[in-house]
């Protein structure tokens, strides 16, 4: 391939997937109408959703996932081992997502209420994969959107650099004139949580969970006072920020 | 300007065919707040029985249909090593139907910076040039604070502004695109009666703002207040979340990406606003950060709107909508500031200080 005169390579990539849903592999198959110029980047070793080569030698490895059972974790550290980059791909690989539920209960009794006396082999807490190997990038979302990964993929082939945006979410809400949910009574994590998704939550009338992770240097004292000054329920917002465990620190600094 | 007087009647009729003829803008209601009050924004309209004629406020202004909130600026082709620019300036006609002064004075302000400075903009100019504006006199809300401004009147920047002196609306025909449109309706020259109902009007609409923000010699304290400890207390509050540049009539900050195509073979450079309250919005190439603080972000915020920059002659742009005030969702808006700054000039400029202690 030639771009702008010099010579890009296919880059070589491979997808795996540790406690998911597998969501986020699938938008990687998503967004058709540029799906084959998608694929003429990439050089795929290792892509259940969409190839069924297996080969181990990636230059980037995609992990989607959180990491519930000690065996993932000798996995994900062979992954880390053998590619040049490791990405983290989606909310659950990036923050323990949705799965990080059960952090919150005795393991015995999650293991009980999911499948009864069956014997089950699973951490006490879901984690995030930084919380065992080193992360080059992180692309967060629940599911992850395919343009903001067709944008990251680009800029690794043009060597150009890659950046999420910094902002909160309600940069874009105000941008689709969406009337803000604080208005209409509802508890929205958009003032914190990482733009980049084109609030498409607040846009469909739901409010925003944060699956994108915290902005860059959030005011989380005056969002907290924000909820109090509204009359809403602060018990509601912390709810909220653990739905997709983004927010741990600020909830434990809290105490 | 010509003046005629026009039924309301005759009026909604030369606004239904005015919007079902052109791609059209109006205040629409879209919501219904927390206390049941309604909540409108401009929207696209093509039809009379769309538009809100008596509503209050929108939530954003109606800047973005000036100036996209993404905009491409031009398109580049790659091929055999090497590469073309494509650039346009299209812009379809279109009708923006309800301003208020305010919102009228906002774009005159914005025509000051994107097309009187060194580099006019071009994008600007396109779209400028195709807009048709309709602008409405209204009785303020009990925020509004353009007259504090200056800003509640308008004599330029529209095609036409009615004013509502009660049977009818009270017409000020500032271009001949408007002057041939109305031809087909039913319009009368004012009689000395609508004069003084025009004057009543305005006289009614002065009295009845509630809010006023004291700004006279405001460039000064800006200047004398540069350190002041008011700027980390609000910044403090500041969520860095850019609603209020988005809502407002004349923020006109932008930042300007490249989007390389999937395939590698185009690609786009577009323009985006952004705000100076966000957190990289004083970052460069390398990763410093001039403004990595709150308290200096919004501090320039504020600097650029009651003091002004050298680009629009240290005028101040901002025309009192309050639409920043209601947005925020931290509850900093500019009566507040602007009073606690003064407060804090004036006691300092009251207090006597202490002589220094002998050592
Ligand atoms: S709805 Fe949520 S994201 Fe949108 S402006 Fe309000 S707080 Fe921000
Ligand atoms: S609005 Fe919030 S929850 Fe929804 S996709 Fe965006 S970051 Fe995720
Ligand atoms: S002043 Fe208010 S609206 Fe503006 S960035 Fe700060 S918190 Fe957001
Ligand atoms: S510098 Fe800030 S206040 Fe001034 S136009 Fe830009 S965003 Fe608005
Ligand atoms: S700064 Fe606020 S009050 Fe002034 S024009 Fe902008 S939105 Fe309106």
């Amino acid at each position: 391939m030639n771009h702008l005169g010099f010579d890009t390579e296919k880059l070589k990539i491979g997808s795996f997937d540790f406690t998911c849903c597998e969501g986020c592999q699938l938008q990687l198959a998503n967004h058709e109408s540029t799906l084959p110029e998608f694929l003429a980047l990439l050089d795929i070793r290792n892509f259940r959703e969409i190839s069924s080569e297996r080969l181990d030698d990636s230059d980037i490895a995609l992990v989607e996932g959180s990491i519930t059972r000690s065996d993932e974790v000798e996995r994900l550290k062979a992954i880390r081992a053998q590619a040049k980059v490791l990405v983290a791909y989606g909310t659950c690989a990036c923050f323990g997502g949705m799965n990080a539920q059960k952090n919150k209960f005795p393991k015995e009794e999650c293991i009980r209420t999911v499948y009864g006396d069956k014997q089950i082999d699973t951490m006490p807490e879901a984690h995030k994969i930084s919380d065992f190997v080193q992360v080059d990038y992180s692309i967060p979302g629940c599911p992850v959107s395919k343009e903001e990964v067709e944008r990251i993929v680009v800029s690794i082939a043009t060597r150009s650099p890659i950046a999420l945006p910094k902002y909160p979410v309600c940069v874009e809400c105000k941008q689709r004139l969406n009337t803000c949910l604080f208005d209409l009574g509802e508890v929205c994590l958009g003032p914190i949580s990482r733009a980049g998704c084109d609030a498409v939550c607040p846009s469909g009338k739901t409010v925003c969970l944060g699956c994108r992770g915290p902005a860059d240097d959030i005011n989380y004292a005056s969002f907290t006072e924000l909820v109090r000054d509204k009359g809403l329920s602060t018990e509601e917002m912390r709810e909220k920020l653990a739905f997709y465990n983004g927010f741990t620190e600020y909830l434990n600094h809290e105490g | 300007m010509i003046y005629k007087v026009i039924s309301k009647n005759e009026f909604r009729a030369f606004v239904d065919a005015l919007v079902r003829a052109n791609t059209s803008y109006g205040p629409r209601q879209v919501d219904t707040g927390r206390n049941g009050e309604p909540v409108y924004q401009f929207m696209p309209v093509s039809s009379a029985s769309e538009i809100a004629f008596d509503y209050t406020v929108t939530t954003s202004s109606a800047k973005h249909l000036i100036m996209p909130f993404r905009e491409e600026l031009s398109k580049f082709r790659f091929r055999d090593g090497d590469w073309d620019q494509e650039v346009r300036y299209d812009a379809p006609p279109i009708v923006l139907f309800g301003l208020r002064p305010c919102d009228i004075n906002a774009i005159n302000i914005l025509d000051e910076v994107m097309l009187n400075g060194p580099y006019p903009s071009p994008y600007y100019l396109a779209r400028r040039k195709n807009t048709f504006i309709v602008g409405m006199d209204h009785l303020p809300l009990p925020d509004c604070f353009c007259r504090s401004m200056n800003r509640h009147t308008v004599s330029r920047g529209f095609n036409l502004f009615a004013s509502d002196i009660g049977e009818s609306y009270f017409l000020s025909i500032n271009s001949s695109k408007a002057y041939n449109f109305l031809k087909e309706f039913e319009t009368t020259e004012p009689t000395e009666e609508d004069d003084c109902k025009l004057i009543e009007r305005r006289k009614l609409i002065k009295q009845s703002f509630k809010t006023n923000v004291e700004v006279t010699g405001l460039p000064m304290f800006l200047d004398l207040e540069f350190d002041s400890p008011i700027w980390e207390k609000w910044g403090n509050k500041c969520l860095n979340c850019g609603s209020c540049a988005m809502v407002c009539p004349t923020c006109y900050c932008y930042n300007v990406e490249e989007r390389v195509a999937t395939g590698l073979e185009s690609s786009s450079r577009q323009r985006r606003l952004y705000s100076c309250n966000l957190i990289d919005f004083a970052e460069v190439s390398g990763g410093h950060n001039f403004r990595p603080k709150n308290g200096d972000r919004l501090k320039y915020r504020y600097y650029h709107h009651y003091r002004g920059f050298a680009i629009n002659d240290n005028q101040q742009i901002c025309v009192g909508c309050n639409r920043c005030g209601r947005t925020c969702l931290a509850s900093i808006n500019p009566k507040e500031v602007i009073n606690d700054l003064r407060l804090e000039k004036e006691s300092c400029m009251t207090c006597v200080s202490p002589s220094p202690q002998r050592s």
